[in-house]
């Protein structure tokens, strides 16, 4: 197959090239998170990406791991499910923004509130893509979607405090355009024990660009570049902050992961059948 | 004239591409364009193997290799 | 010599004692009566035998959780009742569809919506067969007592491990709650049956192409076989398709893998049905009504029996097609306003007439009123 090594090793090659539309920052988002999983050297057979519905949820299908697609808003029940009968896997789960939080935002909660060791990582393009354009819970206020054709009433979730709010013990945001950042964010989530959280502004030039006049793929990645300032700029001059998109890694406090304290339990039933 | 970059080949794979215009955008010494919907390598003497393209390509269309492959395009 | 052993215990713990001895090692519910004694003896039992319980935020995620589970290797299992059973449809379409094993408990309480929590009901059959949306295969067994429970719990895991499907035990309130001796069976007696495991090299694997049983290989995330699974339609090869053609194949085969093995998963029971000129049909909390009401009713001279499903899906049409060729009038009698009743109808109406006797206020049909509605009130 004509295409880089790391492509190669990743991808399932034969069912490239993806179904998103040309510009979409979902596919340089996915190369992200194979760039993490090769820099951290993780074996193939030990990694489990999960998804649920929506134009991000496609992502798995092309990664060869072992993937699962499944309902919408459900990957993290899924993933919930696989983590615990499998301690040894790493699970990653590819969400979208209503995927994750607005069908998914009570399993969102939960897995955060757990702790249990999953790194969540969300395509997060503002828009119902699948079908055509619809606000999410992530759509700002005032912007258009074919649902909001007078504007959007609804006030956005920020997706990292409210996964930092439920207990997340690691939270980052990066976009498609800070590409080495996301990367970076999404090693960092790998490597902690417990649920990590790592939103990826993505870009939707078909239907959240035009609909609200943000120009093309270029052009959205360029506001990124412009619009966006990591959290360490601003804990130093806080005036950099104003009116720009917060980016970087936000929390990183660990706790007890789900998964080992319930092996707490079951080793102490295995130590009184010894005893 | 030799330096690092000197065994460094640009490659695509056309089929991939969806002619969205992201690398060409984020190239730096214009070494890309967009012809018939799809990116051109069209100056390879210009490329200065940043990886701009390669990093934000949505496609895996477009790579920097170590030398020794034909650019199939 | 067995080493059987005996124990006065509820149904919702001879389901758990059952499910344990068929090999459940992961259980992920949400509390709900009268199903909830199902979840906590789980949590107090899985981690004793190195298995793993969650209570996770609700239905929705509980039976998204035990398809993770089995996916990832371990037998799993989760209990409700009909408000969560409602929840549960979604993903018990994917099981079918992706073909995964696992065992969904559905203790019946009056419905609809929170209805009567704590009394029985059988309002859920056809739900159990039609409540996720599209065509898939249905599998309900019913068991009527404390020993069955423990027996066809057993069975569910078999059949779901058998045939990668989803097996639904549809309990009532009636038979959870009551308590009764169960005799555990020496383990070496249970007939446990494990999914098949492919042998052939990863690149080799071919996640859904059926053997001839029409069963394809099941492989464990992380066993070194990395393959795609998708609640869309799907080629052999695990990934999704439009193709009018594969989506078609699949959807008949998952069912016909069903349908056609109908035989291996027919249970009922017959009770005084030899000489019967008049059947009641009647499973799970009802039949053991019914059962005392063919014993009075015989005592009037009249020839009745018992024909009690146990495997309520599918559903056994070639049995009641042949009790309904043998006898005149077949009365269902259940706890819902005729469900059952319309399959029973569909086959056996061109050969006897088929009454129903039905209940939906909360409380168990009684044997009185079965034998009111056979010989009319007379006494």
């Amino acid at each position: 197959m004509n295409c880089s090594d790391i492509t190669k090793k990743y991808y399932r090659v034969q069912k490239l090239t993806h179904i998103w539309c040309p510009g979409c920052g979902h596919g340089t988002l996915m190369n992200t998170v194979i760039r993490a999983i090769d820099k951290l050297g993780l074996n193939k057979d030990d990694v489990v990406v999960v998804s649920g519905i929506g134009c991000s949820s496609r992502a798995p299908g092309y990664m060869d791991f072992n993937t699962l697609h499944t309902t919408h808003g459900r990957a993290l029940a899924f993933a919930t499910g696989i983590k615990m009968a499998n301690p040894k896997l790493h699970v990653i789960v590819i969400m979208g923004d209503g995927d994750s939080s607005a069908i998914g935002g009570n399993h969102l909660i939960h897995a955060a509130r757990r702790n249990i060791d999953i790194t969540t990582i969300v395509f997060n393009n503002n828009i119902y893509g699948m079908t055509g354009g619809q606000y999410s819970p992530t759509t700002p206020t005032a912007d258009f979607a074919t649902t909001a054709p007078f504007g959007n009433i609804d006030v956005p979730f920020d997706l990292c405090k409210l996964a930092q709010g439920a207990g997340a013990t690691f939270v980052g945001r990066a976009t498609a355009y800070h590409a080495p950042l996301m990367q970076k964010l999404i090693e960092k989530g790998l490597q902690n024990k417990g649920f990590s959280f790592i939103e990826g502004l993505s870009l939707c030039p078909t239907y959240y660009g035009r609909k609200n006049k943000k120009g093309n793929a270029f052009n959205m990645h360029s506001y990124f570049k412009d619009n966006c300032v990591d959290l360490k700029v601003v804990q130093k001059n806080p005036e950099k902050g104003e009116n720009k998109i917060l980016i970087g890694e936000f929390f990183n406090g660990p706790k007890p992961e789900y998964t080992e304290s319930y092996q707490v339990i079951v080793d102490k039933f295995k130590e009184l059948r010894r005893d | 004239m030799s330096n690092k970059n000197d065994n460094k080949v640009l490659l695509q794979n056309k089929d991939w591409c969806k002619g969205c215009g992201v690398c060409v955008g984020f190239c730096p010494t214009k070494t890309l364009i967009i012809e018939n919907d799809k990116c051109i390598i069209a100056y390879p003497e210009k490329c200065i193997f940043c990886g701009q393209c390669e990093l934000r390509c949505p496609d895996n269309a477009i790579w920097i290799t170590a030398g020794g492959k034909e650019n199939e395009q | 010599m067995s080493n059987n052993t005996y124990k006065l215990i509820q149904g919702n713990e001879a389901c758990v004692e059952g499910a344990l001895a068929a090999g459940m090692r992961f259980y992920a519910g949400y509390p709900i009566t009268p199903s909830t004694e199902i979840a906590e003896i789980s949590a107090q039992k899985l981690p004793v035998v190195d298995g793993k319980f969650i209570q996770m935020e609700d239905e929705i995620a509980s039976i998204a959780a035990i398809i993770g589970g089995s996916l990832a290797g371990l037998k799993s299992m989760t209990a409700t009742s009909g408000p969560g059973f409602s929840l549960m449809q979604e993903n018990i379409g994917y099981a079918a569809i992706a073909e995964i094993p696992c065992v969904i408990v559905n203790v019946q309480r009056g419905g609809p919506s929170t209805g009567m929590p704590t009394s029985p009901a059988q309002g859920d059959v056809m739900q159990a067969k039609w409540g996720t949306h599209g065509d898939h295969p249905a599998v309900a067994l019913t068991p009527n007592s404390v020993q069955e429970t423990y027996e066809y719990t057993i069975k569910a895991f078999n059949i779901a491990e058998k045939y990668r499907t989803p097996v639904i035990l549809l309990m009532d309130e009636t038979v959870g709650h009551m308590r009764e001796k169960l005799q555990f069976n020496d383990s070496s007696e249970i007939e446990i049956i494990d999914r098949k495991k492919p042998t052939c090299s990863p690149e080799e694997y071919m996640a859904y192409k059926p053997d001839e049983d029409m069963i394809p290989k099941m492989a464990s995330f992380g066993e070194g076989y990395r393959y795609h699974v998708t609640g869309l339609t799907h080629g052999e090869d695990g990934f999704p398709t439009n193709n009018n053609e594969i989506s078609g194949k699949l959807i008949q085969r998952i069912t016909d893998k069903i349908e056609k093995n109908i035989d291996d998963m027919s249970y009922y029971d017959e009770y005084k049905m030899e000489d019967a000129e008049i059947a009641i049909v009647a499973y799970g909390g009802v039949s053991r009504s019914a059962k005392s009401a063919v014993d009075e009713i015989r005592k009037k001279g009249i020839k009745i029996g018992l024909f009690r499903p146990i495997t309520i899906w599918p559903f056994l049409e070639k049995q009641i097609k042949s009790v309904s060729e043998k006898v005149d009038k077949i009365y269902v009698a259940e706890m819902n306003l005729g469900q059952y009743s319309l399959e029973v109808e569909r086959v056996a109406c061109k050969s006897c007439t088929v009454n129903k006797i039905n209940k939906v206020n909360g409380e168990l049909i009684t044997p009185q009123e079965i034998i009111d509605a056979v010989t009319g009130g007379r006494e």
